[in-house]
């Protein structure tokens, strides 16, 4: 346990003391706050469209969920951006270590696989917390100033959805960081396969045949829509968290390739 | 306390380290030599448990470092070629770090840390950013990650590589002091290291052990005796006759330098040192003896030797 501290750290500092970390966390401030912003002026302008044709016409205008609309198309950017800028969070966990050659330390001291793999993605999901949670301002916002209160768990819910993709593409930005020494084929890779994921979902389309719902089924975004919808489904946190071991044993199975690789 | 048995790795079909076996006792200092690529770091990764061999055991401190390795990596310091440093942190932070995974307890952190950064003369340099630091300051650090949970075994990978001469001499210093407490296995191509620093020697070459013994023994066993300078003064015509009486003598050369002064060149066999019997012989026969000096064949030369020569000398020395 005091292993898995320690790595937890480690990572932290070098994590934070990297300049990548806070270009990563201003591009991400910067377009979900502007995405916000846009979804939130356009809603707003539907609204007062409508407030218009109801003074015209009599009547009142039919009721509309603004907040859910601005919150799902929120979530929707959010999953995007995370696509994009996750792979420069987890280029270098493995990659860096390889090339400084400080992956001999890691592996000749009596650390485990387990403890040294899980220590860093912890590190790594503390710093997607740092990218989300500042993002729920928004929603304080939108709470604050609805009429009526809109209903909580589509919010909680988006938020769970966000942790749990960004949870799969960290722990398969970590596996694709331990397959290499060089951050660039890291990232140039880990982003090729989330572009790939993020194709999927377009791919499948909307057909029932067996091969789209395949497709369907293993796109990462298909199962986060569901959530911001407000929807809490098994079978999608079965996805994610079996994502995430995946990853993460891919991670172990790379690590140990050293052992046995001729 | 390091017991080493046919240790063979392959990358392929290319053999990096080839059947090799040695033993280190407790408390000894084992000098791994070989030229650039011999298998030197491939057997220490071996030993320190960062990659398996292909066949063959190694057991350190009692423990075999495939089945337990965690138990090995427990008492075993490893400095690598290249020091695993995170150049972003602090040399304090940085050694509670390596500390922390090595196993040392809280109670014990603050002591190990302030002992091995004694040890390696970095007191003044605990809060400085490793980044910032010089080669031989990072040399040091290395040193002192792999010293700090105060580790049985030492394996060293070329410790001195970087160091200015002067780091070189405290390094060695070090190395020695630690012999006794510690074993210590340490790697190099530079031959005084081994000289000065190691209780015993074994030479690698193409992942072969071709020698394996003490400096000294080392030396004289494949130089099989010494050069001996003599500058004389009188008539030297019966001089070679004369030492040539002497048993252990193979050969004599005179050369003439001056008028009545002669440089001579005596080659003995046999590790027995008999100056002191030329010596006698040179002034019985009347000559001024002006100098006269023994020069045992370098390690340098043995080195040189088992390397380009290896099969031939290979046999030799376990014939």
């Amino acid at each position: 346990m005091r292993n898995y501290w320690a790595i937890v750290q480690k990572e932290l500092h070098t994590l934070f003391v990297s300049p990548i970390a806070y270009v990563v966390l201003a591009a991400f401030f910067l377009v979900t706050g502007f995405y916000f912003f846009f979804y939130l002026s356009g809603v707003l302008d539907y609204l007062m469209q409508q407030a218009l044709q109801a003074q015209q016409f009599g009547g009142n205008p039919p009721p509309f969920d603004a907040p859910g609309m601005v919150m799902q198309g929120f979530f929707g950017i959010l999953s995007f951006v995370l696509l994009l800028l996750l792979p420069m969070v987890t280029m270098g966990s493995f990659a860096e270590e390889k090339k400084l050659g400080t992956i001999e330390l890691l592996l000749t001291s009596p650390v485990t696989h387990l403890q040294l793999i899980l220590g860093k993605f912890s590190a790594l999901v503390v710093f997607l917390s740092v990218m989300l949670i500042p993002t729920i301002l928004n929603t304080v916002l939108l709470f604050y100033f609805s009429e009526p209160a809109p209903p909580l768990a589509p919010m909680l819910l988006g938020y769970l959805g966000a942790f749990l993709l960004g949870g799969a593409l960290l722990a398969f930005g970590l596996f694709f960081s331990s397959l290499t020494e060089n951050q660039i084929v890291s990232v140039v890779v880990t982003f090729c396969v989330f572009m790939i994921l993020w194709v999927i979902d377009f791919a499948a389309g909307t057909a029932s045949t067996l091969p789209n719902e395949t497709l369907r089924y293993l796109s990462v975004l298909k199962h986060y829509e569901d959530f911001t919808r407000g929807v809490l489904d098994s079978q999608h946190l079965v996805f994610y968290f079996s994502m995430i071991f995946l990853g993460l044993f891919l991670t172990s199975v790379s690590l140990d390739s050293i052992r046995w690789r001729k | 306390m390091i017991k080493v048995e046919h240790l063979t790795k392959q990358y392929g079909s290319h053999t990096a380290i080839d059947d090799v076996s040695f033993q280190v006792q407790k408390g000894e200092v084992l000098g791994l030599l070989g030229p650039n690529g011999a298998g030197k770091t491939t057997t220490m990764r071996i030993l320190s448990g960062f990659f398996p061999a292909t066949r063959g055991t190694a057991l350190l401190a009692g423990f075999d470092v495939f089945d337990q390795p965690l138990e090995v990596k427990r008492r075993v310091g490893y400095l690598p070629e290249n020091p695993p440093l995170y150049g972003e942190l602090t040399v304090d932070t940085y050694l509670r770090f390596v500390a922390t995974i090595k196993g040392v307890g809280r109670g014990r952190l603050q002591s190990c840390l302030g002992k091995a950064k004694e040890r390696c003369s970095l007191e003044e340099e605990g809060e400085r950013l490793i980044k910032h630091l010089s080669k031989g300051y990072r040399q040091r650090v290395g040193l002192a990650q792999a010293l700090i949970h105060e580790p049985e075994i030492l394996i060293l990978d070329e410790p001195t590589s970087g160091l200015d001469p002067r780091q070189i001499i405290e390094v060695r210093e070090l190395i020695r002091n630690l012999a006794g407490d510690h074993t210590v296995i340490l790697s190099t191509h530079i031959l005084p290291e081994v000289s000065r620093t190691c209780e015993r020697i074994v030479i690698i070459n193409n992942g072969r052990i071709v020698a394996v013994d003490t400096p000294e023994k080392l030396t004289a066993q494949l130089s099989g005796g010494q050069w001996i300078q003599l500058e004389v003064q009188g008539r030297a015509e019966e001089l070679p006759a004369l030492l040539e009486a002497i048993p252990q003598v193979k050969s004599v050369s005179v050369e003439q330098v001056e008028t009545n002064h002669h440089s001579v060149s005596v080659e003995t066999q046999g590790v027995e040192d008999i100056r002191n019997l030329i010596a006698r012989k040179v002034i019985d026969a009347g000559m001024d003896l002006f100098q006269l000096s023994a020069q045992s064949m370098t390690l340098e030369d043995v080195f040189v030797e088992l390397t380009t020569e290896e099969k031939e000398v290979g046999e030799e020395v376990s014939a």
